[in-house]
């Protein structure tokens, strides 16, 4: 009773103070109490309406929660009862988790649900001998690559890869995949490692090597290899023996040295035809055909002839896999091959290049690895100069997380003295990098 | 010439003829898909992807995958980042909307079972290949085998809300047979509550949970880390100091190092198949149980420890 005389005298207060003092309203002491009692009515009115709103409410979310969930029926695991958390309103269905979320240690773990997978992954190169052709300094950060990684909605999911060299940043990758196309269509937009082969669509840190092979060098652009803007579809052929997915892409035509688009219709086409087969549970052969088209930019100094010539590209991969599955973490063989023909159009005539290389990765213990290479490889620009090489690399993987490897490299140049280079490498991921493709 | 093409083409554009009637189950791991077949009979066709001798963290993501992935209606998870290191590229790639993360047909069979070793605070990689989630091995509980069987009964349901008697029908049976079965286990397990052992990888807490075991340790230093030879000594002396007389190890692991620590220390090292399809007669979700359970208290009676 005494709150409520003192809600009236505040109410009183207030309205003396807030109203803007009509002084004829005032005039008598019986208005002013026909006043307060109208305000009183007022606030008890309001005060029942939203008592009723929020028992109506309440009662309305009870019912969205669903009943009480049982009493757990564990008392024997009483240690793990895990304690969970619900998704955020609007993750569920757009690709995010549903159901109840684990709680990892901090409650900051809600405010990171959107963001994507962020990880960097170090590349320290180190050089001794002697190269003078194509020397690589002695020690070098080579890359740091930080990759961006989540679904984008119900559709879609985006990738980036950035990669940070020693002198700029340079955007490796970075697209978007519709996972989901009617007609089984993967759909890819964006900048993109083209799908030429396999070495050509690896990132550095998951090549067994320190380097690229010379046929990547002298044919496909090198590190950088061909990547350009575009777009690619690949589908999957039906047939009941093997996998079979075909892959079309379309791309600006700027790719290295090896494309260059001098007006806007020079676009490159890349095709790509992937085979693979299981041949026991422990080993498997994949085969690819690669062709690539664009303009080169030979002839560019003159206008009339400038995107008038065109390199046409072909490849032929293969992969010879073997891991025993009930030893699949000790003992393993990669084998590789890839062929590459290059037909360049320029003005002295086609320069028909060709090249190769052949690899062996053994793993003889569950971090140590063994590889050998062997590189042949003619140029684009110069079908009677072929460079060729030999490689030999260990590696030691501490953690699935970093990896040790030294290589020795013996390359004999067309022009110039033999090489002969000792290179070792470190590679060290943080973050949450997303799994590669097989 | 072009005629031949374009009929080529066709033929091999056209889309594969959508299976009707039975649930085309897929399942990352045996024990998954033991379960899944217990609740769906006839009703389903189910298949897994990791064999139940291989390690489940390492599955390489074969293409061959994706083709199984493409044609599921339902693809069911262990979930707690077991699969993080292979499956996402092959969800990716399966272009079915269905079994990605989030899809009709997804199903992380992790959500109501009791997970264990949820880690606490920061955590960093210097703990090794650390689930930030929780154990994964959380099948090895026969309670959770029924959870994980109410969710499949559930998902399976929602997708052919005509099939659902059998299902629970299904459920009903299997979580019978579980009943049965934990009562047998515990039974056997019960005089020997208490048994000190150690094992190579963290695949064990719910197992060790459920029948009374004590881990005192791991050969591995951290999990995902190889044994280390200093660890190895450490582990030797510990389990020396207490008394443990048994180690477990997973098919899958080398079993030089637990073969040594079971000379220095007297302790038998028993290979115990955490997965239905880990040695042949695990053959069932229930085998996987009546196996693992005689064998450890073969190895207990043999071994005098207690």
């Amino acid at each position: 009773m005494r709150a409520k005389r003192a809600l009236c005298a505040a109410l009183v207060a207030c309205a003396v103070i807030v109203a803007p003092l009509p002084a004829a309203a005032q005039e008598t002491p019986q208005a002013l109490r026909q006043e307060i009692d109208q305000l009183r009515r007022d606030f008890e009115a309001l005060k029942q309406q939203y008592g009723d709103r929020l028992t109506a409410l309440e009662s309305k979310l009870a019912a969205a929660e669903g009943p009480p969930p049982a009493a757990p029926e564990t008392p024997a695991a009483a240690p793990g009862a895990s304690p969970t958390a619900q998704v955020p309103p609007g993750a569920e269905g757009a690709g995010g988790p549903s159901g109840s979320l684990p709680v990892y240690g901090a409650g900051a773990a809600a405010s990171k649900i959107f963001n994507p997978d962020i990880a960097v992954i170090g590349d320290f190169l180190g050089a001794a001998g002697r190269n003078q052709v194509n020397p690589s300094p002695s020690l070098a950060m080579h890359e740091s690559e930080a990759s961006f990684q989540a679904v984008v909605d119900p559709y879609a999911r985006a990738d980036f890869f950035v990669a940070f060299g020693e002198e700029g940043v340079d955007l490796e990758e970075g697209f978007l995949t519709f996972t989901t196309l009617p007609g089984g269509l993967l759909t890819k937009v964006g900048r993109m490692r083209a799908a030429f082969g396999k070495v050509n669509t690896m990132h550095n840190h998951i090549l067994p090597w320190t380097d690229r092979p010379l046929v990547m060098t002298n044919l496909l652009g090198g590190e950088e290899g061909l990547a350009d803007a575009g777009i690619s579809v690949a589908r999957l052929i039906p047939n009941p023996w093997i996998f079979l997915e075909a892959t079309g892409q379309l791309y600006r035509g700027d790719s290295s040295d090896v494309f260059t688009a001098a007006k806007p219709g020079n676009v490159s086409a890349v095709g790509h035809l992937r085979g693979y087969h299981d041949l026991t549970e422990s080993a498997n052969i994949d085969l690819g055909f690669s062709y690539a088209r664009g303009h080169n930019g030979s002839g560019l100094a003159v206008d009339d002839l400038s995107g008038t010539f065109t390199t046409n590209l072909y490849g032929v991969d293969a992969t010879v896999r073997w891991r025993p599955l009930r030893r699949s973490i000790y003992r393993s063989f990669v084998g590789r091959s890839e062929v590459i023909w290059s037909r360049r159009d320029q003005p002295g005539g086609l320069q028909a290049a060709n090249g190769l290389y052949v690899s062996g990765d053994y793993q003889f213990a569950r971090r140590w690895f063994a590889g050998v290479r062997g590189d042949r490889s003619a140029r684009a620009t110069d079908a009677s100069l072929t460079d060729s090489g030999q490689s030999f690399s260990l590696t030691f993987w501490p953690s699935e997380f970093s990896q040790l490897r030294g290589q020795y490299r013996r390359t004999k140049y067309a022009l110039g003295p033999t090489a002969n280079e000792f290179l070792f490498q470190f590679l060290f991921s943080i973050g949450a990098h997303g799994a590669h493709p097989f | 010439m072009k005629h031949v093409i374009w009929v080529l083409l066709a033929t091999l554009w056209s889309v594969p003829a959508a299976a009707q009637g039975k649930l085309n189950v897929v399942t990352t791991t045996e024990d998954l898909a033991a379960i899944a077949r217990e609740v769906g009979g006839d009703r389903i066709t189910v298949e897994a992807i990791a064999k139940g001798y291989q390690d489940p963290h390492f599955v390489e993501a074969k293409p061959s995958f994706i083709l199984k992935l493409q044609k599921a209606d339902i693809l069911i998870v262990v979930g707690r980042e077991l699969e993080i290191g292979w499956l996402p590229p092959l969800v990716q790639q399966s272009r079915n909307a269905k079994v990605q993360v989030g899809g009709e047909g997804y199903l992380d069979a992790s959500l109501h079972a009791t997970i264990l070793e949820i880690p606490a605070g920061q955590l960093t990689r210097a703990m090794g290949d650390v689930h930030p989630s929780g154990n994964p091995h959380y099948w090895l509980d026969p309670e959770n085998g029924k959870k994980i069987a109410k969710d499949i009964a559930d998902k399976f349901s929602e997708r052919r809300p005509n099939d659902r008697a059998a299902f629970e029908k299904g459920l009903a049976a299997f979580t019978a047979r579980v009943d049965e079965g934990e009562k047998r286990w515990l039974a056997a397990t019960a005089p020997y509550k208490g048994t000190k052992v150690v094992t190579y990888h963290r695949s064990f807490p719910n197992f060790a949970a459920r029948f009374g075991l004590d881990i005192v340790g791991y050969v591995e230093p951290k999990p995902g880390i190889p044994p280390s030879p200093q660890h190895t000594l450490d582990l030797i002396a510990e389990m020396k100091r207490q008394n443990v007389k048994l180690v477990l190890m997973e098919p899958y692991f080398d079993s030089k190092t637990p073969n040594s620590i079971g000379r220095s220390t007297g302790a038998e090292v028993i290979v115990m198949p955490p997965s239905v399809g880990g040695v042949k007669e695990t053959t069932d979700y229930i085998a996987l149980f009546d196996y693992d359970v005689k064998l450890l208290v073969d190895a207990i009676k043999r071994s005098g420890a207690k």
